[in-house]
């Protein structure tokens, strides 16, 4: 155990919480303004493609990240089946593992 | 209502438990790739079980041993944290008037193990009238005691399948932003959350802008389109018929 850890545990902890218990437990019957409710709507779809482009669209080390668009990268290619199989199944399990396979499959064929 | 009456029913429980098998088949590869991922960061397996007990959030901790590998900070870590679980604000303010008849102990034991998963089961659940107590508890125990069990697993057994890279597992993180991202796409404006988010972010990464992009990218989108005409507003929050799970 390394403080740095338990210290991030511990903060992460209070994070995710925090939004998960405030609402339920403050709200009874009023429900939240609806500015805040519009702006928190788009906070999901926001947040998930600026994190997925930080993992499939750019590289090199950090500080000096370049976009990276082409045949050699392999994650921007798993995505493509990844996006069919989700929009086809809308299943979460089937779209996670046709990711991991393409790219395993992807490193097989290219060694 | 008080905790006097409360009687616990094995029952519903156990319903509740079997349940949750959806959500485990989901559940299993991530959180074995957490484990994986987080001895590679540097945990030890009775840390990675720790952040899936106490920090019980797929993306939040796949992000977090991710940002570990690139030598990042505490607060930086925490603060994109506390940015990807945003939403959960929105979704516990959708429960919240179906657990009016449960105590606020119950409800603070219930928003520990509220998750993307338990949720998109939950509100489908709850509106159909099917509040069950201890079925809920059974649905979110063994969901959360599983995640925590794939995640130990991954630490403790991750060395002996060797380089991870072979199984695609280092494309977990990924693989599940898209899962996540799916539903969204069926509602113009948030997919146009997602473009703008995706812009801004790799604008802020690629002129160095490497530890806030997520935060600055997520808020500029969300500020910004906002304000789209009411004829964007589809899928507003609290429509009944919007039944996008975010996981």
């Amino acid at each position: 155990m390394t403080e740095k850890h338990l210290l991030l545990i511990a903060g992460m902890f209070l994070v995710i919480y925090i939004p998960r218990a405030l609402p339920l437990l403050l709200l009874s019957s009023r429900s939240l303004h609806p500015m805040l409710a519009r702006w928190l709507d788009l906070v999901p779809p926001a947040v998930l493609m600026a994190l997925l482009v930080s993992e499939i669209l750019v590289t090199g080390p950090a500080g000096e990240r370049r976009l990276f668009i082409g045949t050699e990268n392999i994650f921007l290619l798993a995505a493509v089946p990844a996006f069919i199989t989700g929009f086809l199944t809308r299943g979460f399990f089937g779209t996670v593992a046709v990711g991991m396979a393409a790219v395993a499959l992807a490193r097989l064929l290219m060694q | 209502m008080d905790r006097g009456d409360y009687q616990f029913s094995r029952a519903d429980f156990l319903r509740g438990a079997r349940m949750s098998l959806p959500i485990l088949l989901g559940y299993a590869p991530v959180g074995f790739a957490f484990g994986v991922l987080a001895v590679n960061a540097g945990m030890s397996p009775a840390e990675a079980g720790l952040m899936c007990l106490f920090a019980y959030a797929g993306s939040g901790q796949l992000v977090a041993v991710g940002m570990l590998m690139t030598e990042a900070g505490a607060a930086a870590i925490i603060m994109a944290n506390f940015i990807i679980n945003l939403r959960h604000l929105l979704m516990s303010a959708a429960v919240s008037p179906y657990l009016r008849g449960w105590s606020k102990k119950l409800q603070a034991v219930y928003a520990l193990e509220m998750t993307d998963e338990t949720f998109a089961v939950d509100i489908v659940r709850f509106a159909e009238g099917r509040v069950n107590r201890d079925e809920t508890l059974g649905l979110h125990v063994v969901s959360h005691l599983f995640w925590t069990g794939s995640g130990f697993c991954g630490a403790l057994f991750g060395n002996v399948i060797g380089d991870i890279k072979a199984f695609g597992m280092d494309y977990a993180l990924a693989a599940m932003f898209i899962a996540l991202l799916v539903p969204h796409f069926r509602i113009p404006r948030r997919m146009l959350a997602a473009l703008a988010g995706g812009v801004f972010s790799v604008t802020f990464i690629v002129n160095g802008v490497d530890q806030w992009n997520l935060v600055l990218a997520t808020a500029l989108s969300a500020t910004l389109l906002m304000f789209l005409p009411d004829s964007w507003w589809l899928g507003a929050p609290g429509d009944k018929n919007d039944r996008s799970k975010d996981k």
